[in-house]
């Protein structure tokens, strides 16, 4: 008896497709996908960004500088990208932390002047200035990287630079060194210096990492973040927006169902032989998802103002734009979806799969700077990728409604280029 | 109390007008040159074999259906015009209607879709509740209803903009006796209005019982178009038919009845007689074929008779 059952199954399994693809295409899938981000295939390791400001022009700074460029793991920018072919000033401790607030890196060095008087600190107690660290806190893994590579890269990109203040501390605190000593102890420090001057002109990047002198010491850093300093719970807003996406994708598709639901019971060509037409009646039911996503948007961060403390009622003007625009795409992706599909069987199968794909590429399910950098311009696809950055920059970054064009501008046209096909698709319906 | 009727259509056009329609699906002719014209205040009847056409024939009146050739006009205007629209109500066979809305919403809301709004939008509900006997359950979800219940609403829905001409798709598919008799006296309430009607159904008796005139269709013609009077006497005369069922299986059988000018169905012979005195003659022949008679009857021809004579008996799905 078992093997009649088993033959049933399997037979009606094969002929649903929409059963078929959630039980083998969306496992696959995901797999996939988080093969990709974590699973740390060599070339597709994320680069973290950052901004460096040498103030200082020294020796010293300009070495760490080097040899924070031929760091693998860092993408150094002393500039902003260049605009239009004339290049763009070098960055300023000023524009440095402007662009860590607006997201353009999630960490800034500033080397002050005055760093290479003094720039090692064997006893934590330097003298001079300390390199400022300015971060974005939205990415607690930048921060710590690069913190741990700057004093990597002061260990072995500055020998001479250490010797020297060896030397001074140890004539500080063994007692002084005789005339003798002092003649041999500069001896060797010029001849570090030429094989230094020649290694300047040779090594590259990777040469340096794993080849460069080794020696001990520490940079005084000064860590800052200068984006979330005073926010009382960081990721809040993060995870409202990315959290808040993804279902909203799942309530839009599962509420334009309806449409299916209506062509299925007869209602809809009953609908359409009254005054309503297609236009109308698909016009209406983006109006409803829209309404329905934005209330849902709006019960998930009065949420987390109330529980999670999340400064809502400061940001009103922004949330308000950026989720009637999200609100929007995502009523029309739900449209979509369900002019596409035949049956509620086969919209359930596609909606799951779409919005969870795009969900994890999107940002939804982890910030999208976690992700190798192929995955993150992938991500831009998506319309999670563009609501959460729009919700970053109001809820996180504090910046203006009128910074939020390019997110705005994103999701309006993508929820007009959905909507218009979605009415093309529904053509089925409407004439035989 | 009767709300006045939505569209200001002159009542001197013709409810419905179709011209040689034709409507094609890929190698298929579902509509083949279908011509009628509906009289006005008249009830006409649409009968005819699963898949010969009809339900083509209804969307494309509605509009729903965009013919290969041919016209259909409805008060004059084209099917599928705002006008057409506004003139038209359509039942059809399907339940379609919001089962999470009570009676009362459902109305209301397809009154909205058809444009009535304030005071003619609650007019035109209280007369469809009323209507269809739904008063007392105007705060029930539709999905709470009866299988009848439903089916008066899907009634009410199509009138709720008072239309001249309504489409009614077998609206008593599925339903008890009782609901089905007050259906009819909802038709026919409509009928003793003036309101013009085509009713589809597979039930001989509602035709006979509802309508004026009787079109049946098959393979996309209409084949026979006239009062049921008209049906049988034009298929059958003044003659009457013969029932016979013999015992066992004969192998001359066939061939006798088809000497006999008759016609062999699931093993009853059909004969068609002008009096009943050629019964006798009959059967004193089947005696001298050496067949056994066992049950033989006399049946003035009907409206099913006519339909089955004209589209055949084989199966068609």
């Amino acid at each position: 008896m078992i093997v009649p059952i088993i033959r049933t199954a399997m037979v009606s399994l094969r002929r649903d497709r929409a059963a078929l693809a959630l039980s083998f295409i969306l496992p696959i899938t995901f797999f996939t996908i988080f093969a990709v981000i974590f699973g740390g295939r060599r070339d597709t390791v994320p680069k973290v960004t950052v901004i460096v400001v040498d103030e200082d022009q020294s020796q010293a700074s300009q070495q760490l500088v080097r040899g924070l460029q031929w760091e693998g793991s860092l993408v150094i920018r002393t500039r902003p990208a260049s605009n239009g072919g004339a290049q763009s000033p070098e960055y300023t401790a000023a524009t440095a932390e402007a662009a860590v607030k607006a997201g353009d890196a999630p960490v800034a060095l500033i080397v002050p002047r005055g760093f290479g008087e003094n720039p090692i600190s064997f006893r934590g107690d330097q003298n001079g200035p300390a390199i400022q660290l300015l971060n974005d806190s939205s990415d607690p893994v930048a921060p710590q990287m690069v913190g741990g590579l700057l004093q990597k890269v002061a260990m072995t990109s500055m020998p001479v630079v250490m010797a020297e203040q060896g030397t001074k501390y140890a004539d500080q605190f063994v007692g002084g060194f005789t005339p003798e000593q002092r003649t041999r102890m500069d001896a060797s420090l010029e001849r570090l210096r030429q094989r230094e001057s020649e290694n300047a002109g040779t090594s590259t990047g990777e040469d340096a990492a794993h080849d460069g002198p080794s020696g001990g010491g520490v940079v005084a850093v000064k860590a800052r973040a200068v984006v979330g300093e005073n926010k009382n719970n960081p990721m809040v807003s993060f995870y409202a927006a990315a959290i808040g996406v993804m279902f909203l994708l799942f309530t839009a598709s599962g509420a334009s169902g309806s449409l299916l639901d209506e062509a299925d019971s007869g209602t809809l060509e009953r609908v359409l032989s009254s005054r309503v037409t297609m236009s109308s009646l698909l016009a209406g039911k983006l109006a409803f998802n829209t309404m329905l996503a934005f209330s849902q948007l709006v019960l998930m961060f009065v949420w987390a103002w109330a529980v999670f403390k999340l400064d809502f009622f400061n940001h009103v003007p922004g949330f308000v734009v950026m989720g009637v625009c999200t609100a929007f795409a995502v009523g029309a992706f739900g449209m979509l979806l369900a002019s596409i599909c035949r049956t509620r069987a086969q919209l359930g199968a596609l909606s799951t799969l779409a919005i969870l794909i795009m969900s994890s590429v999107g940002g939804s399910m982890f910030p999208r700077f976690l992700m190798p950098a192929g995955m993150q311009k992938a991500g831009l696809l998506t319309i999670n990728a563009w609501a959460i950055d729009g919700f970053t920059k109001v809820f996180w970054r504090d910046e203006p409604v009128s910074h939020l064009w390019p997110q705005v501008s994103v999701l309006l046209a993508t929820g007009i280029v959905l909507f218009a096909i979605a009415r093309k698709i529904a053509r089925r319906w409407e004439y035989a | 109390m009767v709300s006045e009727p939505a569209g200001a259509i002159s009542s001197s056009l013709v409810p419905l007008q179709i011209e040689s329609l034709v409507k094609r699906f890929d190698q298929v002719t579902a509509v083949d040159g279908i011509s009628l014209e509906l009289r006005s205040g008249e009830c006409l009847g649409l009968l005819g074999p699963n898949g010969a056409g009809k339900s083509t024939l209804i969307r494309a009146i509605v509009g729903r259906v965009v013919p290969d050739a041919g016209r259909v006009a409805v008060f004059g205007s084209p099917a599928g015009s705002n006008s057409a629209r506004e003139a038209l109500g359509w039942v059809p066979q399907e339940l379609a209607l919001y089962p999470r809305l009570t009676c009362k919403e459902n109305l209301e809301t397809f009154g909205r879709y058809h444009g009535l709004a304030g005071t003619g939008l609650q007019q035109a509900v209280a007369w469809c509740l009323e209507w269809s006997s739904l008063q007392d359950r105007a705060r029930d979800l539709a999905k709470n209803l009866s299988g009848g219940m439903r089916r008066r609403l899907n009634m009410a829905a199509g009138m709720i903009h008072r239309p001249q001409l309504v489409l009614m798709d077998e609206p008593t598919v599925g339903v008890d006796p009782q609901s089905r008799s007050r259906i009819f006296e909802m038709i026919e309430e409509l009928h003793g209005e003036g309101t013009a009607i085509i009713y589809t159904t597979h039930y001989m008796e509602e035709a006979e019982r509802l309508c004026d005139r009787i079109a049946i269709v098959d393979h996309g013609r209409i084949i026979a178009l006239g009062t049921n009077e008209e049906l049988v006497h034009n298929a059958f005369a003044s003659r009457s038919q013969v029932l016979a069922r013999f015992a066992g299986p004969s192998d001359g059988l066939a061939a006798w009845v088809g000497q006999r000018g008759g016609r062999l169905v699931d093993s009853t012979a059909e004969f068609s007689v002008e009096r009943p005195t050629e019964i006798a003659g009959l059967l004193v022949d089947a005696a001298r074929a050496g067949l056994d008679v066992v049950d033989v009857s006399l049946r003035r021809p009907n409206l099913e008779s006519v339909f089955l004579h004209l589209t055949g008996r084989e199966l068609r799905e």
